[in-house]
């Protein structure tokens, strides 16, 4: 019998103009919020590794380290299939680079003991591609990131990825840390019914004290890379934009712009 | 002293020529802050002409771990290893994967931090500045490190050059005990090439296709589009439509692809994913047709147009072939 975990994480809605605070260097959370995009792909190959009985799943926990608007992620979460979820949350994360969030993840982890760990290989807005592998070095295990396709036998994966020079095959010895790309599955949509129960399945509320997590290893204090205000980069023209209304129209506009660069 | 360690990425023989643009940017650093950049080799079949070969790109020493090679976690105990032994301030890697995976586990192990994609490093103050472009490149955050600094860069933004050419340096073995990660850990096949052998580099108009093409099938659209140019067009793909199996590996164009610079670039059904940009952003001209207004593409793309790619594009290969005469 095994227990799976998902890392999920709360992100700006796609549709928010996202920026940054000047005086801080950190990501304005301010707006409409959603899970992780990539992060639904997790789930979805947790749930299709115990659907499929490829392992004997007990258990789907997600896990979030965020502020408290991040218990939206995690009813998300569980409606699309999570067991329960546990929510980690205190003033002394804020401004945790992905160092630090990746070792109170991993302490999250160890509370939980899980055979496997999953999670989406790049955050929406941070897009630090790199907390797989930072959870997995705090626990000891093997990570594998941008993972496509997912095998289980017993207790070896054999995961597939997209890397520099072509396919990769890798073979991994649970537990592990494994991080998905989008391609490997098409997320399902959560029911009405399982939309309205999610907030009734378990949702566990840590601080770090709590959670045994050393204050001083995160937040302004632990992070180890620390980020200064943006600046605009050097403004590109902006280009032309057609609405396309009447395709004829519109197809000898791009002739013409074509033409007019010596590009037919 | 504060020496730059970068990881040599490499397969069948070859230095990866980001690996080679890190080590490059490395040792003009390097020197301004009084030290050294070192090139870490991991694989089982490193030569020596292979290892010394970064020398010509101003690394003054190369270490070569006997390990297998593709996978992080011998690259996080080798570089382990080699930190352990000299004054390293820096690991850099030139983009890519193991960059993401080695690079966040050794600044987890070495209570370091990271920056990934980043763009641009500078000297200030005795210390290394990194450049992150973040929010759809409309912004660069500057990263500042305590302790060990891991920086991954992004795609491309590191140019390889031959500072010393011909140069070589010496090679020193490491003996590495592997972690007990490292055993769990197998490698099967590398570098699978996926489809049949097109060639996307050397064609002078790109016709892309994305993920909205929505079938291998509709790539016939791509196809007819590109026939309708003429001699130096060819059809390229994302990674989307790649890993759909809609095209071969080998067209692919991004971060694990192809790196182009055609006269025209024109994407289908493209979304314009930092991942794909970086692999074509240097394309003379970009034009995108996609029917989602929010696409990242339409940011830049010097010709946007909002629509049905299924109706725009046949119309386009017609009215082009009319024009042609």
């Amino acid at each position: 019998m095994t227990k799976i975990v998902v890392l999920v994480k709360e992100v700006p809605d796609a549709a928010v103009q996202k920026q940054v605070d000047p005086a801080t260097g950190l990501l304005d959370r301010s707006g409409e919020k959603t899970l992780n995009p990539f992060d639904t792909h997790a789930i979805e190959a947790a749930l299709q590794l115990k659907e499929s009985g490829a392992l004997e799943v007990d258990e789907v926990v997600a896990i979030t380290v965020g502020p408290s608007s991040a218990v939206k992620a995690l009813h998300k979460a569980v409606s699309l299939g999570a067991d329960r979820s546990i929510h980690l949350t205190d003033d002394a994360l804020v401004g945790s680079d992905v160092v630090a969030t990746g070792y109170a993840l991993a302490e999250l982890v160890k509370r939980e003991n899980p055979d496997l760990v999953l999670a989406g290989q790049q955050s929406d807005d941070g897009q630090s591609y790199a907390v797989g592998a930072v959870v997995a070095e705090n626990l000891g295990w093997p990570a594998l990131t941008q993972v496509i396709k997912l095998e289980v036998d017993g207790t070896t994966l054999t995961c597939e990825r997209q890397a520099e020079y072509g396919y990769d095959t890798v073979k991994v010895q649970l537990p592990a840390v494994i991080s998905v790309g989008d391609a490997i599955n098409e997320p399902r949509y959560p029911s009405l019914k399982a939309i309205m129960g999610a907030k009734k399945k378990p949702l566990e509320s840590l601080s770090v004290a709590d959670a045994g997590i050393d204050a001083g290893k995160v937040g302004k204090e632990g992070r180890k890379a620390v980020w200064t205000a943006a600046q605009q980069p050097p403004a590109k023209a902006a280009g032309m934009l057609i609405e396309d209304d009447d395709t004829a129209q519109t197809v000898e506009q791009i002739v013409t712009w074509l033409d007019e660069r010596k590009l037919i | 002293m504060t020496n730059i360690l970068v990881y040599a990425l490499h397969h069948e023989g070859t230095v990866n020529k980001n690996s080679l643009g890190a080590i490059s940017t490395a040792a003009k650093l390097a020197s301004e802050l009084g030290g050294e950049a070192h090139a870490l080799f991991v694989g089982e079949d490193v030569s020596d002409a292979a290892a010394g070969s970064v020398g010509a790109y101003g690394a003054t020493k190369a270490f070569r771990v006997a390990a297998p090679a593709g996978v992080p976690q011998p690259i996080v105990d080798a570089l382990d290893a080699v930190l352990s032994q000299g004054e390293y301030g820096y690991v850099i890697f030139g983009g890519g994967l193991l960059g993401f995976e080695a690079g966040g586990a050794i600044a987890a192990r070495r209570g370091g931090g990271i920056g990934v994609e980043i763009t641009g490093l500078r000297v200030e103050g005795g210390e290394l500045v990194a450049e992150r472009p973040i929010l759809g490149d409309t912004q660069i955050s500057d990263i500042h490190f305590r302790g060990l600094g891991v920086i991954a860069a992004r795609l491309n933004a590191f140019e390889a050059v031959e500072s010393a050419a011909g140069s070589t340096v010496p090679v020193e073995d490491v003996t590495v005990t592997l972690s007990d990660a490292a055993g769990k850990v197998e490698i099967v096949t590398r570098g699978e090439q996926r489809g049949a052998d097109v060639n996307i580099e050397d064609a002078q108009v790109l016709i892309t296709g994305g993920r909205g093409l929505g079938s291998a099938e509709n790539f016939s659209v791509a196809d007819d589009l590109a026939a309708a140019f003429g001699g130096t067009a060819a059809v390229a793909a994302t990674r989307a439509a790649v890993d759909a199996g809609w095209f071969p590996y080998a067209g692919q164009i991004g971060q694990t692809g192809k790196t182009v610079a055609p006269k025209l670039y024109l994407g289908l059904g493209v979304s314009g994913a930092i991942q794909h940009k970086v692999g074509m952003q240097s394309s003379d001209a970009i034009v995108a047709i996609n029917k989602d207004s929010n696409a990242p593409i339409f940011e830049f793309a010097d010709l946007g147009v909002v629509g049905d790619l299924h109706a725009i594009a046949p119309a386009l290969a017609a009215a082009i072939k009319a024009k042609k005469g």
